[in-house]
């Protein structure tokens, strides 16, 4: 996984998304999932180029069930967009780079 | 030289008219969690184990990545981005539009040749309930989302193979999985079936359609009405998966080439000629009746063939 984002763990979560002063928007994913694969790029890119409006977390829902079941998610991917440690937007399913921005930008 | 859609027919056609030097642009379609996507249905599958060549299985997406980089490898240029709109001429030039995958504004592209490759989706029931609780319990993806029900009760609808694949997955986590299936027999192969059915946690509702998806926030039952009785009852079930078949992607080009009644392409029988010349179409866009990833790949080599023969004809 590449560093323009951050990995995100049950224990690590508050901390992190909670503390963050941008925006965080957190990728529920796991490995044997294809669509998780397929956008993972696509959020690599977008973690590049919003660098300092945007931070990506990355929360792998195979060993931190403890956030998974907090937010219900039943789904992935899920993105949950978090404000000041708040959930803001959440999207189910994997999306391309311009409908994803579409999206997410008027809360950034 | 366009490809439209990357699932094993797109990315074959694309090897082999990369490797005739003849530069395909791939058009691959825009990131989804159903069967429309880049590398298409096989991204939303788990183990493959009738793909030649690999004799301990392999993986739908990484035999998809496998494929893709194959094509990459001989110069084929893949774009990610869905087209919206399509002008074929016959005997070309055909024009395709699509929005950059960055920014979102519309491209177009011409090519004098162009194969087809859009493949097929799930169906979905189209019954109350079903696309407000997306995601929610119902899930369009067994793969993606099998693990969220662990434990619980859960429905998948349908009686052919894709059906019965994804309940047998789907009893590696989940208590019990009753398919619910409109009639009184399976349309499934064999081997599936004789998998299902000896499957503890599997169980069978027969003559049952489901007429409406309960719950507020998330999947709470589903409402079942049996066919031949009309009477109707209350499955409680936590999640849902829909497998009752599949519908081409062919919307983009209707109206340009021919379609038969279900919406496939047409092409001419043992080729990959469609109704206009310079349009070639592969996989599961124009085959309803094998719809296998090798046959699709299959597919996919002829309508490159096809392509190549014919530019070299035109000169």
């Amino acid at each position: 996984m590449s560093k323009l984002t951050t990995t995100l763990t049950d224990s690590t979560f508050d901390e992190q998304v909670g503390s963050a002063t941008e925006p965080v928007l957190v990728d529920f994913w796991a490995e044997w999932c294809g669509p998780c694969k397929v956008i993972e790029p696509v959020l690599d890119e977008i973690a590049r180029e919003q660098q300092g409006r945007l931070r990506i977390g990355k929360l792998n829902v195979d060993d931190n069930l403890e956030t998974v079941r907090r937010f219900g998610v039943m789904s992935i991917p899920t993105l949950i967009l978090f404000k000041d440690g708040e959930p803001k937007l959440r999207l189910v399913g994997a999306k391309g780079k311009a409908q994803l921005l579409q999206e997410i930008s008027p809360h950034l | 030289m366009a490809v439209v859609g990357s699932g094993p027919a797109g990315l074959t056609a694309a090897l082999y008219t990369a490797r005739a030097n003849l530069k395909p642009i791939v058009l691959e379609g825009e990131p989804s969690s159903t069967g429309d996507q880049p590398g298409g249905q096989l991204m939303i599958t788990t183990e493959v184990e009738n793909f030649p060549g690999f004799p301990e299985g392999v993986l739908g997406p990484d035999l998809m990545a496998k494929i893709r980089a194959q094509a990459e490898r001989f110069g084929a240029e893949l774009v990610t981005a869905k087209v919206t709109r399509a002008d074929l001429q016959d005997g070309g030039p055909h024009t395709l539009w699509y929005p950059d995958p960055s920014t979102g504004e519309e491209r177009q592209v011409k090519a004098r040749a162009v194969v087809l490759a859009m493949g097929a989706r799930s169906l979905m029931l189209d019954v109350p309930g079903e696309s407000r609780l997306l995601g929610h319990g119902v899930s369009t993806c067994a793969t993606c989302d099998g693990f969220f029900f662990r434990g619980q009760h859960i429905a998948v609808v349908g009686g052919g193979d894709s059906a019965l694949e994804e309940a047998t997955f789907l009893t590696h986590f989940a208590e019990t999985v009753t398919i619910v299936h409109r009639r009184a027999e399976l349309r499934a192969s064999k081997i599936m079936q004789s998998r299902a059915v000896s499957n503890p946690k599997i169980r069978f509702l027969w003559n049952s359609v489901v007429t409406e998806v309960l719950g507020t926030d998330k999947v709470e039952g589903v409402r079942l009405r049996d066919v031949a009785s009309g009477q109707e009852q209350v499955l409680a079930v936590t999640g849902l998966f829909v497998a009752i078949g599949h519908s081409p992607n062919s919307d983009v080009v209707k109206g340009q080439v021919e379609l038969d009644a279900g919406g496939y392409v047409v092409t001419q029988p043992g080729t990959s000629l469609t109704s206009v010349q310079g349009v070639f179409a592969c996989g599961d866009l124009q085959d309803h009746r094998y719809r296998q990833a090798v046959t699709a790949a299959g597919s996919g080599c002829m309508a490159a063939l096809d392509a190549e023969r014919w530019l070299e004809a035109q000169g």
